[in-house]
C-alpha cells in the first residue's frame, strides 16, 4: 500500500542528504591508512593548506591548494596546449607553487583502454612510479586528465585489494630504487578549480554574465569509482558532481541543463584515433545537438582530454552534412583564466581548436584580431630567431 | 551447414556457427583466463537483467553491441557465446564506464578490458585486426611515454578535425615554443620527459609482460620496440634477463 504521505512528496522537495555512516561501499582513506600503519606502503600526505570538500557519499576529501606536481595528460599537451597552460596561468596568476615535472610519463591509459596492450600490474607499476617520483620532490600530485583520474582510482582499488599485486608492484618499484608511494587523495585538477573559484573570482577582469553555458561532466571523473568525486548540495541538489558547474555559476555564467549530460562524449579512446565515424556521430547527435536545441549554449565547458577533444574536433565534419552544430568547446581552466584576463592566444591558445570561437570572444567583448595579431608578432620573433620561446613574461604573469 | 539465415550485416551473429572449428576447450579456456583476473570478481557480481547498462551505453546506440549480454555470459560461463563477443564485439565498447551505473556494482566495461586483454595476450586474428592501425600509437607511448604527440596533427591523419590542424603541422615548431611552459616546447613528444623516467618505464614494460603481449598481437611493432628498448636499456648498464 502507498503511504499517504508519498502522495505529498513531490520530487522537486526531497532533499539528498549525503551521510557517510549509510555509504554502500568502504572507505578508501581507512584501509590506504591501515596498509601504512602494516608496512605495505608510505602514503603522500595532502601538504596544508588544503581545501576540504565532499564525496558523493559526504566523505571529506581534502584538496592541497599549493604545492602541487602537475601530472600532465597527453592529449592536452599534445593537441589542445592551452588546457595545461591555463591551470599553470592561474596558479601564477594566484601566487602559488607548483612544480611542472619532466619525471612523469602518461599514466598511459588512454592506450590501455583503447589496444587492452598492457595489463594490471603495468597499470599499476606506471601509477607508482608517478607517484613516488612526486613524491620524492615535495610536491603532490594533481591530476590533470579525468582518464587518468579514474584510472588511478582503479589501480588504488586494486592494488588495496590485492596483495599479490602489491607484493609485484612493490618489486617492480624496488628495482627502480623506488619507495612504494600511495598518496591520501588522488585529485583531479577541475577539484582544485572548483574549491579555487572564489579566488579566481576575486580575480575576474572580464564579466561573464549573460553568458550561457551547458557542461559536460567526464565519464571517467564520475563514473569510475564514482564516488571518489565532488558534490555539492547547492549543485544540483549534489545528485551531480560540483565541479564546472559551481565555477561557472561563480563566475556569472548561467549554466543550462540538457537531457543527455549523463551520456559518454563518444571519444571511444580507439574510436577516436581509428573509429571516428563512431566518435563524430556520437558526440554531434547526443551532445552538441541536443545542447543547441534544449539549452542554446554559448559555450561548452568540460573538464578533460577526450571530451574537449571529441566535442570541439567532431563539429567541423558535421557541418558538411548541415548538422546543428557550431558550439565553441573549452576546458574549464580556459574558461577561468580568460575570466582573469589570459590572453586568447599566448595562454588559452585557441588557434590549436577547431571550431570558432571568436563570437564568443566578441560576445566578452573581446578583440580577438587585436589579440590574434600580437600573438602572430611573438610567433614571427620566434621565427625569425629573434626569441627562442614565449615566456610567462609576456602572458601577464 | 545450417539453413537458418546469416545474421544482416552489421549486426552480430550470437549463434556462434562462425567460430565452430574452434575447440570448445579452446574457448573454455580463454574464458578461465578471463576469470582467472585478479579484477574478474571486483567486476562481475550477477546481472538483474535490467539493461541499465546498456541505456548508459554510447556503443549501445551506435553498434549492435550489448554490455548486459556480455555481462550475463559470463555469468552464465557460456563458452560458445564468450567466444563471439571476445572475438565480434568487444573492441566496439568506448570503454566511458558509463555501465558501471549498474545497480548490481557490475562493470560491463571492465569485464570487456579484461577480454580485450586476453584476446590480445592470446594473439587473436580479430584483436590483431581490430589494432591495425593503431600500432603507430601504441609504439608512441610505449617509446616515449607520451600518447599523442604534436608531430601526429597532420592534415591526412585528422581530415576531418578541419583547416587548423593544417596551420598547426605547418607552424608546428614556432607555435610549439609559442607555448609558455618551458617542458611544452616538444613536437614529438607531449611534453619533455626525462631519459632516467623512459629508462624506468622500459623496465616496467619488460618486467610485466608486456612486450610479450606486444609479441603475440603484432610482432613487427615488437620487434621494433625491442631494438629502441635494449639499446637504451644497454646503454644504461641493464641486464635485459629479468628473472
Amino acid at each position: 500500500m502507498i503511504p499517504h504521505s508519498a502522495l505529498f512528496n513531490k520530487a522537486k522537495d526531497r532533499k539528498f542528504v549525503a551521510d557517510p555512516a549509510q555509504a554502500p561501499t568502504e572507505d578508501y582513506h581507512d584501509i590506504v591508512d591501515q596498509l601504512e600503519r602494516e608496512g605495505e606502503w608510505e602514503v603522500h600526505r595532502v601538504p596544508e593548506p588544503y581545501m576540504e570538500e565532499k564525496n558523493k557519499y559526504g566523505r571529506v576529501k581534502k584538496i592541497p591548494v599549493e604545492t602541487t606536481w602537475h601530472h600532465k595528460s597527453c592529449g592536452q599537451c599534445g593537441h589542445i596546449p592551452g588546457y595545461s597552460t591555463a591551470v599553470f596561468w592561474i596558479n601564477r596568476k594566484l601566487g602559488l607553487d607548483y612544480n611542472d615535472p619532466t619525471d612523469q610519463t602518461s599514466c598511459t591509459a588512454w592506450n590501455y583502454y583503447a589496444s587492452a596492450t598492457s595489463n594490471a600490474a603495468a597499470q599499476a607499476a606506471v601509477a607508482m612510479r608517478n607517484f613516488a617520483a612526486a613524491e620524492e620532490t615535495g610536491y603532490y600530485p594533481i591530476i590533470h586528465c579525468a582518464t587518468s583520474f579514474g584510472h588511478y582510482k582503479e589501480t588504488r582499488q586494486q592494488l588495496i585489494h590485492s596483495p599479490e599485486l602489491r607484493r609485484q608492484v612493490k618489486a617492480i618499484m624496488a628495482k627502480l630504487g623506488k619507495k612504494l608511494v600511495m598518496p591520501e587523495e588522488v585529485v583531479h585538477y577541475s577539484e582544485w578549480v572548483h574549491v579555487m573559484r572564489d579566488r579566481i573570482a576575486e580575480h575576474q577582469v572580464v564579466d561573464m554574465s549573460g553568458l550561457r553555458a551547458t557542461i559536460h561532466p567526464a565519464c571517467h571523473y564520475h563514473k569510475l569509482i564514482g564516488e571518489d568525486a565532488v558534490y555539492a548540495p547547492e549543485v544540483y541538489g549534489a545528485q551531480r558532481s560540483a565541479i564546472i558547474t559551481s565555477l561557472l555559476r561563480t563566475l556569472g555564467l548561467d549554466v543550462r541543463d540538457y537531457s543527455t549530460w549523463f551520456d559518454c562524449c563518444g571519444f571511444g579512446f580507439r574510436h577516436i584515433l581509428v573509429s571516428r565515424d563512431f566518435s563524430r556521430s556520437f558526440a554531434v547527435q547526443r551532445k552538441i545537438e541536443v545542447m543547441k536545441e534544449e539549452a542554446d549554449p554559448d559555450v561548452l565547458i568540460t573538464h578533460d582530454t577526450g571530451c574537449v577533444t571529441t566535442l570541439d574536433q567532431s563539429q567541423f565534419a558535421a557541418k558538411a552534412h548541415d548538422r546543428n552544430v557550431g558550439l565553441p568547446v573549452m576546458s574549464d581552466s580556459q574558461l577561468a583564466a580568460l575570466a582573469m584576463g589570459a590572453h586568447p592566444y599566448k595562454v588559452l591558445q585557441l588557434h590549436w581548436h577547431s571550431t570558432n570561437h571568436r563570437p564568443l570572444l566578441e560576445k566578452l567583448g573581446i578583440d580577438h584580431e587585436k589579440a590574434w595579431a600580437e600573438f602572430e608578432e611573438s610567433a614571427e620573433e620566434i621565427r625569425s630567431g629573434k626569441k627562442e620561446y614565449l615566456t610567462w613574461e609576456e602572458c601577464d604573469v | 551447414m545450417s539453413g537458418k539465415p546469416q545474421a544482416a550485416p552489421g549486426t552480430l551473429d550470437l549463434s556462434g556457427r562462425q567460430y565452430a572449428h574452434v575447440d570448445y576447450d579452446e574457448k573454455e579456456r580463454l574464458l578461465e583466463e578471463v576469470k582467472q583476473d585478479l579484477r574478474f570478481d571486483e567486476y562481475l557480481y550477477g546481472c538483474y537483467e535490467c539493461g541499465i547498462c546498456v541505456a548508459a551505453c554510447p556503443s549501445a546506440r551506435f553498434y549492435d553491441f550489448s554490455p548486459r549480454k556480455i555481462a550475463q555470459t559470463m555469468a552464465r560461463e557460456d563458452a560458445d557465446l564468450f567466444y563471439v563477443f571476445l572475438n565480434d564485439s568487444v573492441w566496439d565498447c568506448s570503454q566511458c564506464f558509463s555501465c558501471d551505473v549498474c545497480p548490481r556494482k557490475n562493470s560491463p566495461g571492465g569485464i570487456i578490458t579484461l577480454m580485450r586483454e586476453v584476446a590480445v595476450k592470446n594473439g587473436l586474428a580479430s584483436a590483431a585486426e581490430a589494432l591495425e592501425g593503431y600500432g603507430r600509437v601504441v609504439y608512441k607511448i610505449m617509446s616515449t611515454g607520451t600518447q599523442v604527440s604534436p608531430d601526429m596533427l597532420q592534415a591526412n591523419a585528422f581530415p576531418d578535425w578541419g583547416p587548423h590542424v593544417k596551420d598547426i603541422a605547418e607552424n608546428l615548431d614556432v607555435w610549439r615554443r609559442a607555448i609558455p611552459p618551458e617542458t611544452m616546447h616538444t613536437t614529438e613528444t607531449s611534453w619533455q620527459v626525462d631519459s632516467k623516467t623512459i629508462t624506468e618505464l622500459y623496465l616496467i614494460w619488460h618486467m610485466t609482460g608486456v612486450m610479450d603481449m606486444i609479441k603475440e598481437v603484432d610482432e613487427g611493432l615488437f620487434m621494433i620496440l625491442q631494438d629502441v628498448m635494449e639499446e637504451k636499456l644497454e646503454d644504461e648498464g641493464y641486464d635485459l634477463s629479468f628473472d
